[in-house]
């Protein structure tokens, strides 16, 4: 399934699309899977977290997921090799969700590769501005991998005009300026900024960070096609509660009718 | 006065391939407006003026360019100077930047400023120049320095500032530093953060240089009034992130008649115990808190952790600009173990009455190794970046701990 027939399938049904979270190795190499399993039903497209010694654009949630994967021992490999397990399972898209220097220290054509040949469908590329480094945006195209790059409240017309181009699987538009992580509710202003970036790109807009809850995917799902949810998740899996509660909760706030 | 300009970075902030912007993008416009203002201030006479008042009134410039008798007798060799930057209001190099940071930051009306720290240092000049503006301040520091520098952390309280412990990572500089960016992107439109050496995104590397520069421009003129030329043959400079040794490089790095110029890197344990800081001597191009720069890390790409005796050292990157340097062969960077500063603690305190911070006794120490092998009519100059009050504990309790395990039972008649 295509990345465009994902959110398209959503809109069909009424909703937003939703694009879960779940990071390679954690909480180990078999509950991911597992965590994976249990999502799997509720998602339109798959975001899957590479875990990274400094990652700075994550709040503390992601920080914690990430430091106990590493510890578990997650490789770069083993993120590969789950990346081809969660493929056997599904023909969703798959984003995997990478900082740079992972990208710079394999080699970028041999990581797309890899990626590629592992089953991704697209890298969205938290730290790297694309025009910071065109010429590796388009080897990732050239491996058949689509980006996704970050707009932020902040980002003006100029730097839509710039970003937007570059998105080739969906725009990741972050709900609020500040790290990942949930909160109780979203800033005003998203779908104004969602129909700014609108209108220097065709491919579909999501909105990340902070949706945790029936109300916060409301007010995604009122400005944009699709919501992120990364962190709620993983802290419901901290605190050892299910999390087919949370991600129902999101998905009910994504049915536009229901939340007009 | 003037702040120079030098032929790097390009207009996208690289020197090279290094340098460059890569943080997320919320930053980004607030990256281009700093850079904006950055280089409207760099030539308002208004601005310059007040940096000049207070790098003269407040921190005591300029700082003294002091031959090193003793230490040049007992080398034998080239003529050593040391640059007194240990004489500075807050003992170190560092408010020349943090100071010119800060009146940025009060001129483009913000409130709030952010930093990180690793031993104290920079945070504690952050919270002074805080505390002069009126500025709210507050500093991240990783939680493991914060238990290792409790002085550090109570002068800045006492300066006003708020320090926030970072327990994630390693829960040191290079963890405060992720902390800091992210609270800068959560409070990027009333908040200014000032990095605290020649690292980060453009424009940072770039103004924290020209800020620092003042060092290398005043060697040329006091060299030139005491050995009638204003060129060294070398100038020696301890390199962490770097910005003590960009202040000394960056003025003669572009001149035909270049001296040696020789940054110094925390080697820690040695090159092969893999415990050192070796980022140029050991690491790999990489991207790490917004800038492409020479960088330890795994074939995963996944960060290093570095080690050396001085804190101020002990950071797995350097700036772009040496990274530059390096690759260009315009500067060369030698490495220097914990043991090999420790004697070089010892021997500038023992000569001539000065304790060296602990990194800039590496600088000390590799100018004992190359003196000797230069002629009597060249001269050296060393950066002496800091002071090494704030290090004498941890000296204290190193020699100690070395004579407990070395000399067991015995009186130990060596004092540090």
């Amino acid at each position: 399934m295509t990345t465009r027939e994902a959110f398209e399938r959503a809109a069909a049904e009424g909703r937003a699309a939703l694009i879960p979270y779940v990071m390679a190795g954690y909480p180990d190499a078999a509950g991911a899977l597992e965590l994976v399993r249990r999502v799997l039903p509720f998602a339109d497209v798959l975001e899957i977290g590479l875990p990274y010694s400094d990652p700075l654009g994550d709040g503390p949630v992601i920080q914690r997921a990430s430091e106990r994967a590493l510890r578990q021992g997650t490789r770069l490999k083993d993120v590969l090799e789950f990346v081809r397990q969660v493929r056997a399972l599904t023909d969703k898209p798959l984003f995997v969700m990478t900082y740079i220097n992972p990208v710079i220290a394999t080699g970028p054509e041999r990581f797309f590769e890899a990626f590629r040949n592992a089953g991704a469908t697209g890298l969205i590329l938290p730290d790297l501005p694309p025009d910071e480094d065109p010429a590796l945006v388009a080897k990732a195209h050239a491996a058949g991998l689509e980006t996704t790059f970050l707009l932020a409240p902040t980002s003006t017309d100029a730097r839509i005009g710039v970003v937007a181009p570059f998105c080739t699987g969906f725009v990741y538009t972050v709900s609020v300026t500040g790290v990942t992580g949930a909160r109780d509710r979203l800033p005003e202003g998203l779908p104004e900024l969602v129909q700014r970036i609108k209108q220097h790109t065709g491919v579909p807009v999501a909105i990340g960070f902070g949706i945790s809850s029936r109300s916060t995917a409301a007010q995604a799902a009122r400005a944009a096609d699709g919501a992120v949810i990364a962190s709620a998740l993983i802290r419901a899996h901290e605190e050892g509660r299910p999390i087919e509660p949370v991600l129902e909760e999101v998905r009910l706030g994504l049915f536009r009718q229901v939340s007009a | 006065m003037q702040l120079p300009s030098y032929p790097l970075p390009d207009p996208r902030g690289r020197y090279g391939d290094f340098g460059g912007r890569y943080v997320p993008e919320t930053l980004i416009p607030a990256l281009e407006e700093l850079t904006a203002a950055y280089l409207h201030f760099k030539h308002d006479p208004d601005f310059l003026e007040e940096y000049e008042y207070y790098l003269r009134e407040y921190v005591g410039r300029p700082t003294p360019l002091y031959f090193a008798e003793n230490l040049t007798r007992h080398l034998g060799g080239a003529r050593i100077y040391l640059k007194r930057e240990d004489l500075n209001h807050t003992g170190a190099h560092k408010i020349n930047n943090t100071l010119g940071q800060a009146l940025i930051a009060k001129r483009m009306g913000k409130k709030r400023v952010i930093a990180e720290t690793g031993a104290g240092q920079h945070g504690v000049s952050v919270a002074t120049v805080a505390a002069l503006m009126g500025l709210e301040c507050v500093v991240y520091q990783g939680a493991e320095d914060v238990r290792r520098q409790a002085l550090n952390v109570f002068r800045m309280r006492l300066l006003g500032a708020e320090v926030r412990a970072v327990e994630s990572g390693t829960k040191t500089l290079k963890d405060a530093t992720n902390e800091a960016i992210r609270d800068w992107v959560t409070h990027v439109r009333e908040s200014f953060y000032i990095i605290g050496s020649v690292v980060g995104p453009h424009p940072y590397p770039a103004m924290a240089r020209d800020f620092q520069s003042i060092v290398g421009e005043e060697i040329k003129q006091q060299l030139l009034a005491k050995e009638g030329r204003a060129t060294p043959d070398a100038v020696i400079a301890c390199v962490g992130g770097g910005s003590n040794a960009i202040g000394v490089f960056a003025p003669f790095a572009y001149q035909e008649d270049r001296p040696r110029l020789i940054g110094v890197e925390a080697a820690g344990h040695g090159l092969t115990s893999g415990m050192h800081a070796l980022s140029i001597g050991a690491g790999r191009k990489g991207v790490l808190h917004g800038a492409m720069m020479y960088l330890l890390y795994d074939e995963d790409g996944q960060i290093q952790p570095a080690h050396s005796v001085s804190a101020g050292l002990d950071y797995p990157g350097v700036g772009p600009e040496h990274s530059y340097y390096a690759e260009q062969g315009i500067a060369e960077y030698v490495g220097i173990t914990d043991d090999e500063a420790l004697e070089g603690f010892k021997l500038l305190s023992r000569l001539e009455g000065i304790l060296p911070a602990l990194e800039s006794a590496h600088a000390i120490a590799y100018a004992a190794k190359l003196a000797p092998e230069m002629d009597p009519e060249q001269l050296i100059v060393i950066n002496l970046s800091g002071r090494g009050d704030k290090d004498v504990v941890e000296v204290m309790r190193i020699l100690e701990e070395r004579r407990g395990s070395r000399l067991e039972g015995q009186v130990p008649q060596e004092v540090a």
